[in-house]
């Protein structure tokens, strides 16, 4: 057995197996950013007046916004007239009516990435909205969806078929003013998912976008928006690949949840962007706006992400509490390995009376990555007897990588319950040695601590998402032992 | 099955056993006793293929193979069985499920097929027998809130389940009270035949009064200074071991 350090820096010899690209025809705008850019996304998409207004608004807004600086990550300075802004597969142009139209090139890369478009191939249960670049290519399941009066689909579709519910909801969660990726995402977002679930409705499968980043030099800035109208439910995925490719990509995106009264809504992240090469070359920027209204009493909102992908990821899905009696979750397994840096956590808004906050965060860095929880959870005046626990766990591997921990806590009223823990903690040489001595292999034997230690955030997992996101896990970390 | 000449072994630089000889033959049941600091536990380690133990002189052939040549998880699928004089909790990893890992892994080793679940229970429910084992420490993380008692029964309960050619005990009689002792003596003598080695690795006499080994070696400063049967065992408790050392330098 080889020392630690060997060890690490045997780390992830697998190349990132969704790093090819994918030969199709695309309709890409020159890069460059101003107010004619975002006039001709709004007319390729054919939007409504206000929505170019709005647009217009969080440009303007944007311009005098800085780049936040807070977050413990470090890199060069973004040239946002060096991106594209608009990017879309050219037979895209008017839009699939059904499976049959859509570039077979895409479903082969969708078959590649194992998302399940063809609606006769599916074990059933998962209805898949893809995102390519920057405009959704299919949804699965549109009927059978439609017979339970869930309307699910490309945002695009929404903004033509449903305008009012996107008017209503559309940047009541996160206004286009909130913070400058949201800003720049509000102006230029491109494409994305809808979802409502109408009153009493619980949706009958699980709901799944699929997010690939595909040309160079382009942005992907999508828009999420989910409403689960009272009393009903979702359970909605979302992954994430994209090539592998020299320089940063930028990824902005903003989720907007909104739970009305009894509503609940469980949200899951499976993040595997291209996280850069093993000298930290290339790789996708992560920086996601996501948040959560729990507008009505007795709603509630989970957020489970695992986030293995990015070079750099900067995101805090938070749940705003509005309703009394409300709850708010947050699950987290980030892993930042080779030169990767991760500053994630959550905010929990305690506003109505007796709601409840449970955050637990597991972090994982490897070789010379970074990971930083960030939590703010803030109890307000009016939230008699609010409750937050929170559990911080971090485990080291190898002793070049760092996690930090930076927790907020502010609380205004006196009967409120806070708890917060938070550990550190490295794999082992005896747990490894345990391991061995009872014929497991090295790699099994990481693998199997890696996953104990995630395991309060894998159980929240659907399912099948639970065993690829173990998977990934141990792609991402293969060889990483320490 | 297992021979050791002349072993020399290092543990962070310092040179802990100094010349050990001993052979262990299939069927065998050899109790290794000895003082604090006399290196039992590092001959355990050392044969176990622990990082940080070091050879520097000396060889170990187990089935006519260079020990020294082989990893830590080779040797175990190979029928080595460390019982961990302290187990180690792992969060999160059910009892089983690594059980089942291991017991996979050893059985692919030896081009038997892998056990499916069904199959993995039944041969546990039989096996928990041996050491009276609890049900709800199967569903719980390995050791993790398990009583010193019950981890060491752990121990005895994967042996039971993997069935090695050659098991080394590490202590695994400390910090048990009577009634564990004799549940714990009772599994390791149901798990004695003609097939398989034991090493019971001692300081006290205490658990030789119910597995009562075929021979007794003594280690002291790295060696091992005098091998006998059992008797030489009951000895040691009367006399301590400072007579062995004194009959020694006198020799």
């Amino acid at each position: 057995m080889p020392g630690q350090n060997e060890q690490v820096e045997n780390l992830v010899k697998t190349e990132y197996e969704h790093g090819f690209v994918t030969d199709v025809d695309t309709d890409t705008v020159a890069p460059g950013l101003n107010e004619d850019v975002i006039r001709l996304i709004s007319n390729k998409k054919g939007e409504p007046e206000w929505l170019l207004e709005w647009r217009l608004k969080a440009y303007r807004h944007w311009l005098k916004m800085t780049e936040p600086r807070w977050a413990h990550v470090h890199h060069e300075p973004i040239n946002y007239q060096s991106i594209s802004y608009y990017s879309a597969p050219k037979s895209k142009k008017t839009g699939p009516k059904n499976l049959d139209e859509v570039d077979p090139k895409l479903l082969e890369t969708y078959a590649k990435l194992g998302i399940p478009l063809q609606e006769q191939k599916m074990l059933a249960g998962v209805a898949v909205d893809a995102v390519f670049d920057s405009v959704s290519v299919a949804t699965t399941f549109k009927e059978k969806l439609a017979e339970a009066g869930v309307i699910f689909g490309s945002f695009s579709e929404a903004v033509q078929n449903h305008p009012d519910l996107v008017r209503q909801y559309l940047g009541t969660v996160v206004p286009t003013s909130d913070n400058f990726f949201a800003a720049l995402n509000s102006a230029v977002f491109t494409d994305g998912s809808f979802c409502y679930v109408p009153k009493g409705v619980r949706c009958p499968m699980e709901l799944s976008t699929y997010f690939r980043i595909n040309a160079s030099n382009t942005g992907q800035f999508e828009r999420t928006l989910i409403i689960a109208d009272e009393g009903s439910y979702v359970s909605y995925l979302e992954g994430c690949t994209a090539p592998m490719r020299d320089e940063n990509q930028l990824h902005a995106a903003v989720v907007e949840l909104i739970a009305l009264e009894n509503a609940r809504i469980k949200y899951s992240t499976v993040q595997n962007w291209y996280p850069g090469d093993e000298n930290g070359k290339g790789g996708i920027y992560n920086f996601v706006t996501k948040r959560g209204d729990c507008r009505g009493n007795h709603s509630r909102i989970s957020w489970t992400q695992v986030e293995t992908g990015s070079a750099i990821t900067w995101k805090y899905p938070s749940c705003i509490l509005r309703g009394d009696h409300s709850v708010g979750e947050f699950y987290s397994v980030a892993v930042t390995n080779n030169y990767q840096q991760a500053d994630t956590g959550t905010k929990m808004i305690h506003i109505g009376k007796n709601t409840k906050s449970t955050i637990i965060s597991k972090g994982i860095s490897a070789r010379h990555g970074q990971n930083a929880y960030r939590g703010l959870v803030r109890i307000g005046k009016g939230a008699e007897n609010a409750r937050n626990y929170t559990r911080c766990d971090s485990l080291l591997m190898g002793d070049q990588c760092g996690a930090h921990t930076f927790p907020y806590i502010e609380t205004r009223n006196s009967s409120a319950k806070v708890e917060h823990e938070a550990t550190t903690s490295k794999i082992s040489d005896d747990q490894l040695f345990y391991c061995l001595q009872r014929g497991i292999s090295e790699e099994d034997a990481v693998n199997m601590i890696v996953n104990g230690f995630c395991k309060e955030v894998f159980r929240e997992l659907p399912m099948e998402f639970a065993v690829e996101a173990q998977k990934l896990l141990g792609i991402t970390l293969e060889g990483a032992i320490g | 099955m297992l021979q050791i000449k002349n072993l020399h072994a290092t543990v962070d630089g310092k040179e802990i056993l100094k010349g050990i000889d001993l052979a262990v033959n299939t069927g065998e049941v050899h109790a290794i006793m000895g003082p604090n600091g006399s290196g039992k536990s590092t001959l355990a380690n050392v044969l176990a293929g622990r990082d940080g133990y070091e050879i520097t002189q000396g060889t170990i052939l187990y089935n006519g193979q260079d020990l020294s040549k082989m990893a830590p998880e080779i040797r175990a699928r190979e029928g080595i069985f460390l019982a961990f004089q302290y187990p180690v909790e792992i969060p999160g990893v059910n009892n089983i499920y690594l059980l089942k890992a291991a017991l996979n892994a050893v059985r692919k080793h030896r081009g038997e097929p892998e056990l499916d679940a069904v199959e993995f229970l039944a041969l546990v429910r039989d096996r928990m027998k041996v050491v009276a084992m609890k049900d709800d420490l199967m569903s719980r993380s390995v050791n993790e809130g398990f009583s010193g008692g019950e981890k060491k029964r752990n121990e005895i309960f994967q042996m039971a389940v993997l069935e090695p050619a050659l098991a080394i005990l590490d202590e695994t009689d400390s910090g048990l009270d009577i009634d564990a002792l004799k549940i714990v003596a009772g599994g390791i003598n149901q798990l004695r035949n003609r097939e398989r080695a034991i090493v019971l690795v001692t300081h006290y006499q205490r658990l030789l009064g119910y597995i009562v080994p075929d021979f007794v070696h003594v280690l002291a400063d790295g060696k091992i200074i005098k091998s006998g049967d059992r008797n030489l065992a009951l000895q040691l408790e009367e006399k301590g071991y400072d007579w062995v050392k004194q009959e020694t330098v006198a020799a």
